[in-house]
Order: C-alpha cells, then sequence, then structure tokens
C-alpha cells in the first residue's frame, strides 16, 4: 500500500511539473489561481507541523515532539538553516528522552 | 546570443560566468544533498523500505512532497491521502513552470525531461538571472547536482535510520515537523499568511479525532485556502 502511495504521489508531481512547462500563461497567471498558490503550501504546512507534532493516529498526544518543536521555532526564528533547524529539534527530542 | 557576433573578450566573460554558474549549482546541490540525509531518515523512520525512499527522491524529486508523503504515513494516514497532500504541495512547481517556460525554451522531450527537474532550487537559481543563456545553465546544473546529490544523501539517511533498532530514541520522529517549520518560516512574510497558519493549524487539530489520519491536513489546508481565494486581502499581493 505504501507503494501505491509512492508512485501515485510521484505521478501528480511530475503532472504539475510538466503542466507548468505546457498550460497556456494566462491560466496560471490568473489572481486567483495565484492566490491559491500562495496560500496553498503555507496551509499545508501548517497543518503538516501540528499533526507530525501532537497527535498519533486519531489522538492528541503531548510528547518529546513537542519540545523538538519548540527548540525549531527558536532556531527559526534565529533564521538557522534548515539542517540546523532539524537537527537541533532532533536533538531536543532524544534529550527529552533520555531525561524522562 | 549570436555566436558568431560575439567578440573573443565576451567569450571569456562568459567562461568566468560559466564558471561561476556551475559552482554556485554545485553548493546548492550539496547543501540540499545535506537535507536529502534528514529525509531518507524520517522515511526509514515511518517505516517506508529503501527501495520505497529512493523511488520518492527519484520519481517524486521534490522535497517537501516527499517529506508530507512519508509524514502522512507515519501518522497512520490512507495512501492515498498520502499521494494527495504530496500531489497538492507539488503544485508549486508547476507555478516555478510558468515562469522557466520561456527561459528555458524546450520542446517534446527536452521538456519531459525539463519538468522533472523543475524544484525550489533549480527555478530559484535559474529566475535570478538575467541573461537567458546563464539561466538555462543555471537551471540544468542546479537540477542536475541537486538530483544526484539528493538521491545519495536519501539511500545515506535510510540506511543508517534503518540500522536503528528505535529511531525515536535519537529524536527522528521530531525531525519531520521540523522539517516542515522550516520550509513554513520563510514563507510567513505578512498577516495574511500568519492568519492562514494559524486557521489551517487549529482545524487540522480539531478535525484529528473525528476523522481517519491523514484527512485533517488535506481538510484544513482546503477549506482554509478556497476561503483565502475568496478574499484577495487575506493572501496580500499575489507573487
Amino acid at each position: 500500500m505504501i507503494w501505491f502511495a509512492v508512485l501515485a504521489g510521484a505521478a501528480g508531481c511530475y503532472a504539475a511539473k510538466v503542466a507548468g512547462l505546457s498550460v497556456p500563461p494566462r491560466v496560471l497567471a490568473d489572481p486567483r489561481v495565484q492566490r491559491v498558490a500562495v496560500a496553498l503550501p503555507v496551509a499545508l504546512l501548517a497543518a503538516l507541523v501540528v499533526t507530525q507534532t501532537v497527535t498519533t493516529g486519531r489522538t492528541l498526544v503531548l510528547d518529546a515532539r513537542a519540545a523538538g518543536l519548540a527548540v525549531a521555532v527558536v532556531a527559526a526564528l534565529l533564521r538557522a538553516p534548515f539542517l540546523v533547524i532539524v537537527v537541533a529539534a532532533t536533538a531536543a527530542a532524544a534529550l527529552i528522552r533520555l531525561v524522562t | 546570443m549570436d555566436r558568431t557576433s560575439a567578440a573573443p573578450a565576451d567569450d571569456a566573460g562568459w567562461a568566468r560566468q560559466r564558471h561561476r554558474v556551475l559552482r554556485d549549482a554545485l553548493a546548492v546541490g550539496v547543501s540540499t544533498g545535506a537535507y536529502g540525509l534528514s529525509f531518507g531518515a524520517v522515511a526509514a523512520t515511518a517505516g517506508l523500505s529503501l527501495p520505497q525512499a529512493s523511488a520518492l527522491s527519484l520519481l517524486m524529486f521534490t522535497g517537501a512532497s516527499q517529506f508530507a508523503l512519508v509524514g502522512v504515513i507515519a501518522g497512520g494516514g490512507a495512501p492515498l491521502a498520502a499521494a494527495a497532500t504530496a500531489t497538492l504541495l507539488g503544485a508549486r512547481n508547476a507555478f516555478y513552470g510558468l515562469r522557466l517556460a520561456s527561459v528555458l525554451g524546450q520542446r517534446g522531450p527536452g521538456r519531459l525531461l525539463a519538468a522533472h527537474l523543475v524544484i525550489d532550487e533549480s527555478s530559484a537559481m535559474a529566475t535570478l538571472r538575467d541573461d537567458p543563456r546563464e539561466s538555462r545553465l543555471a537551471f540544468w546544473a542546479t537540477g542536475v547536482a541537486v538530483f544526484v546529490l539528493w538521491n545519495l544523501a536519501t539511500v545515506a539517511g535510510a540506511v543508517g535510520a534503518g540500522r536503528l533498532a528505535d529511531p525515536t530514541v535519537l529524536g527522528l520522529d521530531a525531525a519531520a515537523p521540523a522539517a516542515f517549520l522550516a520550509l513554513l518560516a520563510p514563507r510567513l512574510r505578512d498577516r495574511g499568511t500568519w492568519a492562514l497558519t494559524a486557521a489551517a493549524a487549529a482545524l487540522a487539530l480539531a478535525l484529528t479525532p473525528v476523522v481517519p489520519a491523514g484527512v485533517p491536513i488535506l481538510a484544513a489546508a482546503l477549506l482554509v485556502v478556497a476561503v483565502a481565494a475568496r478574499r484577495p486581502s487575506a493572501t496580500g499581493a499575489a507573487r
């Protein structure tokens, strides 16, 4: 079943890339389409951040991941590069698990 | 550019420019490759096999979507929800293509190959430059450098994390949310995007107990974007 997700997702992403190079520019230049283009990644990423941090399946859980995210927020506010943000969050979560 | 009319001085200038473009492309490839390590580790932690993690980096080849797909699966979401979330996040690549089409000027098979390399990094490097010849080189060089290093790093990260009996001891389950935050942070430029972020996050949490795993992400994002698209002020000026 994971293979279905991998192949269907890859096909969907490739279709988006080809569409961008192929459809008439006026379609993607439409103001409403432009607004969706800016809003969609922001909304998806925001929903992913919270669900990946405080949910397990269908239950809300507060664990070491939350501490990791708190550290990631600080790193992001300090404009740390991508990898530093991820490694700092990972280390914080590992540390919490070590001491609890 | 007409080659026959180029003076020798221009050729020397182009050689310097080309060197600079290739060096920048390699630097972007190396830093993106480092982030591929974290993708490989997150994928293995989520339970993907090495072939599955590699297939994502080879065939999907767009980082945020790959992290999203793996994240939804890790959270117990259905494969269809995972594929849909990844595709929606990958839709932004279509808008890069809009700007790249005139620069690349590819037709037929060339366009199908170029399309695969349309990602955040190659698009940024190409659209930063004014000279079409430089833009084209920046696109291909960055795309190829990132593709090669991203795929090698995915294998290294997945093999490394796969050797651990319990990756959560190292906090690797905190890597995915941190990665999403790192991708989101540069987009929070105005009050409109902050409002979108808060609304999507709150809605996703509210939906979590009542719908199957993976669905809250899609539902929250689509609802919030549907509202935002109706109100021009909500997302600020279009890019």
